[in-house]
């Protein structure tokens, strides 16, 4: 195979600003960013014959030089920026990260709450993290999920102790400024829940540039405690040039349940890898989604649930509203080992495809080691039935308006499930003015 | 008001109807009864304009317009309802939503100003309690987990927003139990106006004992083989189809 001049392989640029992080305290973790260092420059940039990325081209990243930000800029932000992107509940809690590093001034936390910066965690009590710091991801992941751990700069550190229920949400926002074209961040987030601990999560990604092309490398760890409870709510809306990847790892010990919604608005090209371990009995684990693309978008979510443990459910719902030349990806991994009988494991990926020129490759792949399990999965691609359109006529709506109501419903379906009220109203608001046709 | 001649329609390149004729006058209220398969639904559907059937020859004419030239959204704008045998279910979207959209276009085409939410709110809750359907279904996703019954209710309650000059009412009656039959047939009863016709599908006379049809009709084999008064309902009930067979066979 004859490659392009281009060498599109270049890690030098990244390798440079590693050059320059700072050692830290304690030396353990500088151990975690050699290892992942070395574990970079080891592995290729994902690419098209790796079975995980078949269909998600990131050639576009990978060709890009950005500039990794290594410390926190005078961004000069204030509340008044951050309006519909913040949710300014003053009951909540609300960590607000630019351009990858925390801001405490435009940031909110309640009394009682464990939640901030995860370098001042690692600054004032590194030993309480150690357990949990990259256990998860651990030699796992693309290049670029060891690039984000080789960096390790800043994200957030959430912690709930045993027993205790936090009410009100604690929303971790992200926002690219923008104002480097070709920068890249590379937040690192760990949240942690002690047994019968439980608290709501919401991690949104957004952006105050428009056109500018930059990379938000995310990686995320939960861990999520024997009989604890945790929602956890992704929103992703990147800018029109903006390229995110994400890793998320969730482990869940017995009779925890996690409840996850991705939410996928903006960014030029966005993988949203989330994969769970169920590992203790009892688990129960609901991974939601909905996409919606447009433009030339390339949007992947690769979801992945390990059943370790018996006794074990899981659910996988994902769904995808494509348009233009758009192009998404989903699939939906689930395995099963030997011991975990009595698995109960669904998966459903839905997609309306509203032009002939957006593209969807899903699939399904099951790995089932034990005997007694329950394990269903489906997936529909198109358009909705004509008996559906018709009935719309017979009431006086012509089929162009039945396809945007029947489009908005489709999406509102998965919005609506969603428990936090300001998060669900603006979603609710957003898919109404995009899909709708009545005007609202 | 309507005018149904010799129409033959196929479904999937097998002929249904083979020729029915029917004159519908304003304030009428026709009943069609006839054994499963015999091509009620057919012509309802047809009717409706659902483009799965084809017409193969014959006309329809309703408020001297050509019926079967427009697109169903456009007949039942110009006031053509049918409530399905087997209504189907809209995941995702509102009754509420669903209705005040397809009145509001149904409105803007006679050129009246649309409801904004508050009044068609105010609208809809009043013929709620007409059909006694409880407000909270409402906000619950078009048939979506409704009961048989349920489902047939919601049809009638579109059709009192709707306001139809035509109302096909496709087996409305089927499936409810008494109570709700009354119920239905009772918000059937307070939409006949003389200005307003209506064709009831039907198997059963309790149906007519409610809701007294002007005329019935029986369709057999895509034909309507017998016409008559009410009583013609009792007629069959006792007697069932199959003199009305042999009277076919033997014609
Ligand atoms: N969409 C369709 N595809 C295939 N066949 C159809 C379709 N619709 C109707 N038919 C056939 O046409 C014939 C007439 O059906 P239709 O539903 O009109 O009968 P009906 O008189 O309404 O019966 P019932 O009393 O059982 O409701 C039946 O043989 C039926 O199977
Ligand atoms: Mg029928």
């Amino acid at each position: 195979m004859v490659e392009v001049a281009e060498r599109i392989d270049d890690k030098a640029h990244y390798l440079g600003d590693l050059g320059r992080v700072k050692s830290s305290s304690p030396e353990w973790i500088n151990a975690l960013r050699r290892d992942a260092c070395a574990r970079f420059e080891s592995l290729d940039f994902p690419h098209k014959r790796m079975e995980e990325w078949r269909f998600t081209n990131v050639a576009p990243i990978v060709r890009t030089r950005f500039r990794s930000t290594l410390e926190p800029a005078a961004h000069g932000l204030t509340a008044a920026d951050l309006v519909g992107l913040a949710y300014g509940v003053p009951e909540w809690s609300e960590l607000v990260f630019v351009d990858g590093f925390y801001s405490p001034d435009l940031s909110r936390v309640q009394p009682g709450v464990r939640a901030g910066s995860l370098s001042d965690a690692l600054a004032g009590d590194a030993e309480t993290l150690r357990p949990y710091l990259n256990r998860y991801l651990n030699g796992s992941g693309s290049a670029f999920t060891a690039l984000n751990t080789a960096f390790m700069l800043d994200g957030a550190y959430v912690s709930v102790a045993k027993e205790r229920a936090v009410e009100a949400p604690i929303h971790l926002l992200y926002i690219t400024t923008g104002l480097n074209a070709e920068t890249a961040s590379h937040p690192r987030n760990l949240i942690v829940l002690e047994r019968h601990a439980s608290a709501t999560v919401i991690e949104s990604y957004a952006s105050l540039a428009v056109d500018v092309t930059y990379f938000t490398n995310a990686a995320t760890e939960i861990a999520v405690g024997e009989g604890a409870r945790l929602e956890y709510i992704k929103m992703l809306n990147e800018g029109t040039n903006g390229y995110h990847l994400a890793t998320t790892r969730v482990h869940q010990d017995r009779d925890s349940s996690f409840r996850s919604f991705a939410i996928v608005q903006g960014g030029r090209i966005a993988r949203n890898e989330l994969g769970v371990v169920l590992d203790g009995e009892g688990a129960s684990a609901s991974l939601n989604g909905l996409y919606m693309t447009g433009g030339e978008q390339l949007v992947d979510n690769a979801t992945s649930i390990e059943h370790a443990k018996p006794h074990c459910t899981s659910w996988i719902g994902y769904k995808g509203v494509l348009d233009d030349k758009s192009h998404a990806v989903f699939s939906g991994k689930i395995m099963v080992q030997r011991n975990a009988q009595k698995t109960d494991s669904n998966q459903l990926n839905q997609n309306m495809v509203l032009s002939d020129k957006a593209t969807i490759d899903t699939k399904p792949l099951l790995e089932i080691f034990a005997d007694d399990v329950k394990c269903t999965h489906g997936a529909t691609v198109g358009r909705p039935p004509k008996e559906l359109v018709f009935y719309f006529q017979t009431r006086g709506m012509s089929e162009a308006m039945a396809l945007g109501m029947l489009t908005y419903g489709f999406a509102d379906e998965v919005v609506n499930q969603i428990e936090v009220e300001p998060v669900r109203a603006r979603l609710e608001k957003f898919v109404y003015t995009k899909y709708s046709p009545i005007p609202g | 008001m309507l005018e149904i001649s010799n129409l033959h329609a196929n479904v999937e390149g097998v002929e249904i109807l083979k020729g029915v004729s029917l004159s519908v006058k304003e304030g009428e209220v026709h009943a069609i009864m006839g054994p499963n398969g015999s091509g009620k639904s057919t012509l309802a559907q047809v009717l409706a304009g659902n483009e799965e059937y084809e017409v193969t020859e014959g006309g329809v004419t309703f408020l001297g317009k050509d019926l079967l030239e427009m697109p169903a959204e456009e007949r039942a704008r110009l006031g053509v309802f049918m409530a399905f045998q087997y209504p189907v279910e809209i995941p995702g979207i509102s009754n509420a939503y669903f209705l005040q959209a397809g009145l509001n276009e149904i409105r803007k085409s006679h050129g009246l100003e649309e409801l904004d939410a508050m009044e068609f709110r105010d609208l809809l809750r009043a013929k709620m309690d007409m059909v006694a359907i409880d407000p909270r279904f409402a906000e619950r996703p078009v048939n979506e987990g409704f009961s048989g019954g349920e489902k047939k209710r919601n049809e009638i309650l579109q059709m009192a927003v709707l306001e139809p000059r035509l109302a096909i009412l496709d087996e409305t009656d089927s499936g409810l139990d008494i109570d709700a039959l009354r119920i239905v047939a009772d918000g059937v009863n307070k939409l006949r106006d003389p200005k307003r016709s209506m064709i009831l599908v039907t198997h059963y006379q309790r149906l007519l004992d409610y809701i007294v049809p002007d005329y019935v009709h029986v369709l057999y084999k895509g034909r309507i083989v017998k016409s008559g008064g009410k009583d013609l309902a009792l007629e069959l009930e006792e007697k069932g189809y199959d003199w009305v067979k042999e009277e076919y066979a033997t014609a």
